[in-house]
């Protein structure tokens, strides 16, 4: 997806792991994904640099689909659905 | 030659099944080194791979188990050897130095403020994250023996085993990953 398109995506959940480092993004992306339903968009929100790497590998295993990431200024924003 | 066909059937659902019981999405994890660094990696690695949807089982041996006493547990009637290695050996996971870099614990201060500072948990989140997630912690038997260790001086986990090598070796084989730290 491009930026433009991820940005007027609707999300369903925002998960802000900013604050926490490896593997405490994954942990909450974990978490968070049992609230929502198959199909859903879930966003998170961290300041570490490995979970651009990590939640993608994360989906791949897990079988969500993800979307994108947008880079803020000392976070990003990486988009992701439910399988 | 329809009783060839069951019996090629049969012989097919057999190896169907041990092939099925074969391998787990499962992580076992041989933590030997009992030094800071060392046992804050094998907690990463474990809390990580439950995020990962996958069943994690710790086998702790070694300098490992003094990590997982509990300071403010105390046991009557052990032999003098055992005492000596108590006195020796740190007291809990909060009393764990690291590998390298040590210098008399100013090395260690200084990472755990460090860790602090980016934000990384310390090891008694990880270790109430894992307790969470369903992270098997096993102990070896042998091991406490050696370092005259009880079974009623060791933290209070909700997944705390203790057990022998066989115990290991059967986790082990049907999961697909294993590693030793």
């Amino acid at each position: 997806m491009t930026t433009e398109e991820l940005k007027n995506i609707n999300v369903n959940k925002v998960v802000d792991a900013r604050g926490t480092a490896c593997p405490g993004p994954l942990l909450a992306a974990k978490k968070a994904i049992g609230d929502i339903e198959s199909g859903e968009i879930m966003e998170v929100l961290s300041s570490d640099e490995g979970t651009k790497h990590d939640i993608p590998r994360w989906c791949e295993k897990m079988e969500h689909e993800f979307l994108g990431v947008i880079e803020e200024d000392s976070y990003s924003r990486l988009f992701l659905q439910k399988a | 030659m329809n009783e060839d066909f069951e019996k090629q059937f049969f012989e097919l659902q057999k190896k169907v099944n041990k092939l099925e019981k074969g391998t787990k999405d499962q992580l076992s994890m041989v933590v030997f080194s009992g030094d800071l660094d060392k046992i804050l990696a094998a907690m990463i690695i474990a809390t990580g791979a439950t995020a990962m949807d996958m069943k994690v089982k710790l086998f702790f041996t070694f300098w490992a188990t003094a990590s997982l006493r509990d300071p403010k547990k105390k046991v009557a009637g052990k032999d003098f050897m055992s005492k000596m290695f108590g006195m020796m050996l740190p007291k809990g996971r909060n009393k764990i130095k690291l590998s390298k870099m040590n210098m008399c614990g100013m090395g260690t201060a200084m990472i755990k403020g460090i860790m602090k500072k980016n934000k990384v948990a310390s090891l008694d989140e990880m270790f109430a994250t894992a307790g969470e997630l369903g992270v098997e912690i096993n102990i070896c038997e042998m091991s406490m023996n050696l370092m005259g260790f009880k079974r009623e001086e060791m933290i209070d986990y909700p997944h705390l085993n203790v057990c022998g090598v066989a115990t290991f070796l059967a986790d082990a084989s049907e999961s697909k990953v294993q590693l030793f730290i």
